[in-house]
């Protein structure tokens, strides 16, 4: 049990005015400003809009500057300031069959209708350190193409795929109600809404390392990138006083469709299996691996043996959210005090009767 | 090219108004400033006043299937009256209560049947830069469009 104690505030008060004097730096380095960490570091502010489970650039580059850049305490920053707002109510869903694409390319299909577009991406660099941005300049601007004539038309991989019956489909839309773990704790076994809930704002450190032991034959999924797309989706909202489902502008997103082996069973021929992954911001790693733990978590629905820590969904879903693990790792260091104090009575005591008994047996 | 962005409503006058509020969602506080000065700068009460709030934005699983919470999203929403009893709403993602304001004062104006064609005027600056920052885009994004061949292995 935790008792609290008192005291120390002057030296909290300096702690955290010190904090402020670190937090900026050297001085005779120019500070920086929120939009430079909007549009340089973006990927990171990708990261803590994602895990901070909220679209707000903004507020995550200014959570990102005040805490040293910190991602876990952004996060924190950002879920607190959540808290304090109104909640409108739910959008439409995204389509991201209409989204403008900035990337979209798979693994299983080279030549597939709209074609594939790397946009900007790491992969295919040589990861070499580029002392050149050591220096200040600016790139060479991007390359230009006239758009071909099937650029407009973009279905999902897994649509084209669904045709023949060879993969399975979406689970339909019952129009069953969406249960929220922002609003009721996670009642276990859960369905897949609230998992892929989960798992869209869990730790990406966590879903990369539990997505990486499946493949490594901890819950084996046989997973190939059906696909991912990254680019904007538009949010729409329906207001009540208008009844009509109103443009909010466009988010960033990335979604991964990973299509999975599936060997059939009596009642259900053969065909390719899915798993899903949607994130805020250009999070391929994050979209990725969270597709392969959604698959890996269906295995009961499947009937695949449970036999490693990705599919068992409250191992899962009760260790991913990063606050959530570095609230209860990190309180480790408040003063216990008084805890640690019965353990230590307890501890004498034990030793007092050991050596007692000893005494008395020699 | 069309706007890829947006579902559609049966209703041509709700479409329409659609249209008017994507495109001051994606204009900036400034331009919007602007397109109310050259719409003549009419009073507006507030109904509500500007406010931040959240809407959960929902994905669907599969991208097709069961909807699922993706995560909040930030929202300002404003909603105003004119003198002459025309109501206006804005909803914007973000926190820039100003800029949801005078969107819904453009949105109040537009209600009117007069008004309708100067409201769409005042805002073609703004359909032209995001039409051009679109082409734009797809065009580099074009320039990025791979072919991959499959080697054969030279195996018989």
């Amino acid at each position: 049990m935790y008792v609290a104690v008192k005291g120390g505030e002057a030296a909290i008060d300096n702690a955290h005015r010190l904090l402020a004097e670190v937090r900026r730096g050297d001085p005779t380095v120019p500070e920086l400003t929120v939009a430079q960490i909007r549009e340089q570091m973006a990927l990171l502010v990708d990261r803590v809009m994602a895990e901070g489970s909220l679209h707000d650039p903004d507020l995550a580059a200014l959570a990102l500057k005040q805490t040293r850049g910190d991602v876990v305490e952004a996060v924190f920053l950002v879920r607190a300031f959540r808290t304090t707002l109104p909640r409108f109510g739910a959008s439409v869903p995204l389509d991201t069959g209409a989204m403008t694409l900035t990337r979209r390319i798979s693994a299983t299909f080279k030549d597939l209708p709209g074609g594939q577009v790397l946009g900007p991406t790491f992969d295919y660099t040589h990861r070499l350190v580029d002392f050149a941005l050591a220096e200040q300049g600016d790139p060479e601007p991007a390359a230009e193409a006239e758009p071909r004539a099937d650029a407009a038309l973009t279905p999902r991989v897994t649509d084209l795929l669904g045709r023949d019956g060879l993969i399975e489909s979406s689970p339909p839309d019952d129009g069953a109600p969406l249960g929220d773990i922002t609003r009721e704790p996670v009642d276990y076994p859960c369905d897949r809404a609230t998992r892929l809930q989960a798992l869209a704002r869990g730790d990406e450190g966590f879903i990369l390392a539990l997505g990486y032991a499946t493949q490594r034959g901890y819950g084996r999924t046989h997973p190939f990138v059906g696909e991912v797309r990254v680019g904007h989706v538009a949010v729409e909202f329906v207001p009540e006083e208008l009844g009509f489902p109103v443009p909010l502008g466009t988010v960033p997103v990335t979604e991964c469709q990973m299509v999975n082996q599936f060997k059939g069973s009596r009642a259900v021929p053969p065909q390719f299996t899915r798993g899903y992954g949607l994130a805020f911001g250009q999070s391929e790693r994050k979209a990725m691996a969270m597709a392969l733990v959604d698959r890996a978590l269906r295995a009961e629905e499947l009937g695949e043996p449970i036999v490693s820590p990705a599919q068992d969904q409250e191992f899962v879903l009760a260790h991913c959210d990063s606050l959530q693990a570095t609230g209860f790792v990190e309180h480790l260091k408040l003063p216990h005090y008084v805890d640690f104090q019965a353990e230590l009575e307890l501890v004498r005591r034990m030793r007092a009767e050991f050596e007692d008994a000893r005494e008395a047996a020699e | 090219m069309p706007d890829r962005n947006r579902g559609t409503v049966q209703d041509p006058e709700i479409e329409s108004r659609r249209a008017v509020m994507a495109l001051c969602a994606a204009a900036t506080e400034a331009e919007l400033a602007e397109a109310v000065t050259a719409c003549g700068e009419p009073e507006a009460e507030d109904i509500r006043l500007p406010e931040v709030g959240l809407v959960m934005a929902t994905g669907r699983i599969g991208g097709d299937g069961r909807p699922f919470n993706l995560g909040e999203v930030s929202v300002t929403r404003a909603a105003v009256r004119l003198a002459d009893g025309r109501t206006g709403f804005a909803y914007h993602l973000g926190r820039d209560r100003r800029r949801a304001r005078v969107a819904a004062i453009l949105d109040a104006l537009w209600q009117g049947e007069g008004d309708r064609r100067g409201v769409e005027a005042a805002l073609a600056g703004i359909a032209r830069r995001t039409a051009e920052a679109t082409v734009a885009q797809a065009r580099r994004t074009a320039a990025t469009r791979v072919d991959f061949l499959t080697l054969a292995r030279g195996e018989d």
